[in-house]
């Protein structure tokens, strides 16, 4: 294999890690503030391409993704006020089931309101058949948006927690939440916030990746197991090492198109799912003690 | 006790008079989606014990189930015609393994007697969730869901890639399973009540055999679990062994309801592995009142005949997600105990 | 307690259910599409076209004197609910014909089941394997696989194109394809260097193409549906490998040639005339059924015509045409399918016979090309 084929194999291997690194993000948040898995992050995902694939014909597309996340960010609101909040004591079976069901009926609403037609966003820079060159590997400039995004992302999302009001009361309500309400912060309204950003952010993912992977009513499942399996892989709850297992994912499925028929491919992730979940399910980057004080 | 034998004495009236309504009124062709709705309410009264008493969630039993109809499926469609004079398969044929037919073009085909075909899916699955389950059900809450999710999503995954189980497009042609001489379980238009009193039937003797189980010791232990795993642990149960005991049982269940349903359909595609057929399993056993199993077969009968006949339209999935949410959010103890005093 | 409520909860609901019959005289025609679900882009069009036929026909008088009752049911692509409800529309409704199911792994459930009830069953799924070995009420409408191969690898022979690679979707319709391609390349000479199975769902193809550069293939063909068809053209020019990409008869509507944008340009496939109908000569016979279906649809439902929509079109007027021609006997009407000649539909020139129940020949298809975001005939 000459030098070219790898980089372009290590392109599309991040092209793949990013694109999941981002939707494990939103996992994330919800899972530190209330210890819910939501099983309907994807369905944000597709939510927040789908609308602002319906407003850019009304608008320029970056207004139209503002407002597209904007949107989906008081859907998430509405969604935990609605089933969320207002119920005691829940078990986790329960909150799985919720959010199933979340899941199913969002993505029958869009089906019924967008149909089944196969949609996209403009490529923000270039068109279908643009490439720039990185190390002899020719990449769409689109994924060097959705790099961007990620790593902005990211990085706005540890100077939120470490620097500001509602970042540290998210924090407390993370590792205490009683402990949280005894100091005055109002535990209820984090759990809100944090539906909310995980909403805006899986919606941002969406328009990002839209012109590359198209929007479709359910594009939602097959974007959420695979950042479900990116989010454990770095561990629960760890912005930056879902980043991290992104990347590691991406590229062994990049890879292993090379060495294997391409028909495995999908199954690799499921496979290393669980292998993680039964031999470290603290993921690659997480300790043992961290996650026997944790519960599921 | 004495009540669950007026409840079994009630549940043969209403299958009699099910059948005596629907031949009165000319409308006997329910009982094709009667039946259909049968071998699905099996899966459910495997995952009521699964869920409702053990407190094990699975999101992957439509792989189990999945397991049994193809195993089946395979063994009774392969055609051995051409190894017809191979030593070993003389010695099968002798041995009454196998079984000659002619399909509906006239063409001769020798495969095996759906008899090993239901005995094979049976202990395949269980093997499998034996297996699986040691490693599986260490884990809790999410992480159960997703690894059994996975499950499921590997066993769609096989169906679909492998060329024996006809990838996408599943097997068809597969023959009646007959029990008895004169007892036989296919989908012919003319066998109608006899498959439906054969399903009930089953259904029936499953439901005795697992209301005996909840009703002793292991019944006991699995509600200490459900209760408190480490309480139970406490007290000596051997919580990882009653856990596997019950994936196992109610892996089997869903397996022999796979494949029952395989032959009395003639065929089985790689959809009945899906992920929503797993979750749709769920939402039964959740709106029958998660350890009800009266409640979930009444349920799974209820939903399943509708979505089979065609209700829903095109909202049959919208029909489910909304099931899990109303009764998730509203009645978590089920619907049929709406009203009753906790 | 709970057990009496949950009875009654089961009585309830089925004696809702018990409803009366509707009784009139009409020709009931039953229809398992999938309008919803995986295969919803071909069972969405196929329901729109029976409506819109149905009607038509209706507002004529029906046929013979007598009016259509269309029952469509939803399949969702789910072969389990197919055999319950072609059970239930030939028990039950005793409908006249089934037409569909959308997708082959369906149709080929209910196969038995039509030939058994001694019911019409006019698919519009591509399989082979639904019309050999011939059953006696079976028949099809689209295309088969093996027509399309053919088709690619003429056009190959005449661009000297010798090392190809295939890559297809893990559908039915791109399995079936490969399967199809791998058959007959042989006899056009060409080699297939490489051959791979994608997810249907993949959400980028980059390593794949990479993976097909890297063994130096003259052409890919892609057998899939919407949207890796899309991505797969897209992936290839990203990337700089701008070998001649084709595509199945399934690339045949206009909006995935949208949402491949500028990648589709040049993308070589094999089409029913239905969508270059505009091009055509006058002299075709097709022409003016496919334009009057054109414009028909397109008014009706603003959105473009594509050629499964067709599929049903078909079948519905081939069961109407041997109808009309023997009454409504259903073994008459049968035989009347089975020797109907020169029936001009969307999909081509239909010609059945008791030993082909599809009816088509290689002529049905002509190859096209994307130019300008159009679909255009290829120049030879």
């Amino acid at each position: 294999m000459n030098l070219d084929l790898l980089f372009q194999y290590i392109a599309a291997g991040l092209t793949y890690g990013f694109i999941y690194a981002i939707v494990a993000i939103g996992f994330n948040i919800i899972y530190n503030t209330t210890g819910i898995i939501n099983f309907a992050q994807g369905e944000f995902v597709m939510l927040g391409s789908m609308i602002a694939i319906s407003l850019h014909p009304f608008m320029p597309l970056f207004p139209a993704i503002v407002l597209a996340v904007v949107i989906t960010m008081l859907i998430g609101a509405i969604m935990e006020i609605a089933f969320f909040r207002w119920i005691e004591s829940p078990t986790i079976l329960r909150m799985i089931i919720i959010t199933i069901g979340l899941s199913i009926l969002i993505r029958e609403a869009a089906l019924a309101i967008w149909g089944e037609n196969v949609r996209a966003l403009p490529y923000f820079t270039g068109n279908e058949v643009t490439s720039v060159s990185i190390l002899g590997a020719r990449v769409s400039p689109q994924v060097l948006w959705v790099v961007g995004v990620c790593s902005v992302t990211v990085l706005a999302l540890q100077a939120f927690f470490k620097f500001t009001r509602y970042g540290w009361q998210m924090r407390a309500c993370a590792v205490n939440r009683d402990a949280a309400r005894l100091c005055g912060i109002k535990a209820k309204n984090m759990v809100t916030l944090s539906f909310m950003l995980s909403a805006g952010i899986g919606a941002l993912a969406g328009c990002v990746v839209s012109p590359i992977t198209y929007s479709q009513y359910n594009m939602g499942v097959p974007l959420a197991i695979k950042g479900f399996t990116v989010a454990i892989l770095g561990g629960l709850g760890n912005y930056l090492a879902a980043v991290a297992g992104g990347i590691v994912l991406g590229i062994i499925e990049s890879f292993s198109v090379w060495v294997l028929p391409s028909a495995y491919k999908d199954s690799i992730a499921i496979g290393i799912l669980l292998i993680i979940l039964f031999f470290r399910p603290g993921g690659l980057f997480g300790s043992k003690e961290e996650l026997a004080l944790k519960e599921f | 006790m004495r009540r669950s034998y007026i409840h079994i004495l009630l549940y043969l009236a209403l299958i009699v008079g099910v059948d005596l309504l629907t031949h009165a009124l000319g409308k006997s062709y329910y009982l094709t989606q009667l039946t259909m709705s049968f071998y699905y309410s099996m899966v459910v009264l495997g995952l009521v014990l699964l869920m409702g008493y053990a407190g094990q969630i699975s999101l992957g039993h439509a792989g189990f189930f999945a397991i049994g109809g193809y195993s089946t499926a395979v063994l009774s469609t392969i055609n051995l015609m051409p190894y017809k004079e191979k030593p070993i398969i003389r010695l099968l044929e002798s041995m009454g393994f196998l079984l000659m037919r002619e399909d509906l073009y006239g063409a001769r085909i020798l495969s095996f007697n759906p008899w090993i075909g239901v005995i094979t899916a049976v202990v395949l699955a269980g093997v499998v969730a034996y297996l699986i389950g040691i490693p599986v059900l260490k884990l809790k809450g999410h992480y159960l869901a997703m690894a059994t999710l996975g499950f499921g999503i590997i066993v769609y995954r096989v169906v679909l890639g492998t060329p024996v189980f006809g990838e996408a497009d599943g097997i068809s042609d597969v023959p009646g399973f007959q029990i008895f001489p004169g007892l036989s379980i296919n989908g012919e238009m003319d066998t109608k009540r006899m498959n439906y009193y054969i399903a009930s039937a089953i259904v029936l003797v499953l439901l005795y055999l697992l209301m005996n189980l909840i009703n002793s010791r292991v019944g006991r232990a699995l509600r200490a679990i459900h209760g408190s795993e480490d309480a139970a642990e406490a007290v000596g149960i051997d919580t990882a062994g009653y856990k596997l005991r019950v994936f196992v049982l109610s892996a089997v269940i869903a397996a022999f309801a796979g494949a029952l349903l395989t032959h009395f359909n003639g065929g089985i595609g790689p959809g009945e592995s899906s992920v929503m057929k797993s979750v749709r399993y769920v939402a039964i056993v959740a709106a029958g009142g998660m350890a009800s199993l009266w409640g979930g077969l009444a349920t799974s009968m209820v939903l399943n005949f509708l979505s089979l006949r065609g209700y829903f339209g095109s909202y049959d999935d919208a029909v489910f997600g909304a099931v899990l949410i109303l009764i998730m959010l509203f009645a978590p103890e089920g619907i049929i105990k709406i009203g009753r005093r906790q | 307690m709970r057990f009496l409520k949950a009875l009654l909860f089961a009585v309830m609901t089925f004696c809702l259910l018990v409803a009366p019959a509707m009784a009139a005289k009409t020709i009931k025609i039953g229809a398992i599409l999938s309008v919803t679900g995986p295969a919803s882009f071909l069972g969405a069009p196929e329901a729109n076209t029976l409506k819109m036929l149905t009607e038509e026909i209706n507002s004529k008088g029906g046929i013979n004197g007598r009016k259509i009752e269309l029952i469509i049911k939803d399949s969702g692509a789910n072969p389990g609910k197919a055999i319950s409800f072609a059970k239930q529309l030939i028990e039950e409704e005793r409908v006249f014909a089934i037409i569909g199911p959308s997708t082959s792994g369906e149709t080929l459930k209910i196969k038995s089941i039509c030939e058994k009830g001694k019911t019409i069953c006019i698919s519009c799924a591509a399989a082979e394997k639904i019309v050999n070995p011939v059953a006696k009420y079976v028949f099809k409408t689209p295309q088969k696989d093996s027509f399309a191969a053919r088709k690619i690898f003429m056009q190959m022979q005449k661009m000297g194109i010798k090392k190809i690679g295939v890559v297809v979707g893990n559908t039915g319709f791109g399995l079936a394809g490969k399967a199809q391609l791998e058959k007959i390349a042989p006899e056009y000479g060409i080699d297939i260097v490489i051959s791979e199975v994608y997810d249907k769902r993949a959400t980028d193809l980059t390593a794949l193409v990479t993976k097909l550069k890297a063994r130096g293939v003259q052409a890919v063909v892609n057998w899939s549906i919407v949207p890796a068809q899309a991505i797969i053209a897209k992936n290839m020019r990203q990337i700089g490998f701008n070998v001649p990409l084709f595509q199945s008869h399934g690339f045949g509507n206009i909006k995935y040639v949208k949402a491949a944008g500028a990648a589709a340009e040049g993308i070589i496939f094999p089409a029913g005339r239905l969508l270059v109908v505009d091009s055509l000569p006058d002299s075709d016979p097709q022409k003016p059924v496919l334009m009057k279906y054109k414009k028909d649809y397109e008014s009706r439902f603003h959105e473009e015509v594509s050629t499964f929509g067709g599929h049903a079109y078909d079948a519905l007027m081939i069961l109407v045409k041997a109808i009309k021609k023997a009454g409504f006997d259903k073994e008459k009407v049968r035989d009347a399918i089975e020797n109907l000649k020169g029936f001009v539909g969307i999909g081509g020139v239909f010609n059945f016979s008791p030993t082909d129940h599809n009816g088509l020949d290689i002529n049905s298809f002509v190859m096209l090309t994307v130019k300008n975001g159009k679909f255009t005939l290829l120049k030879q």
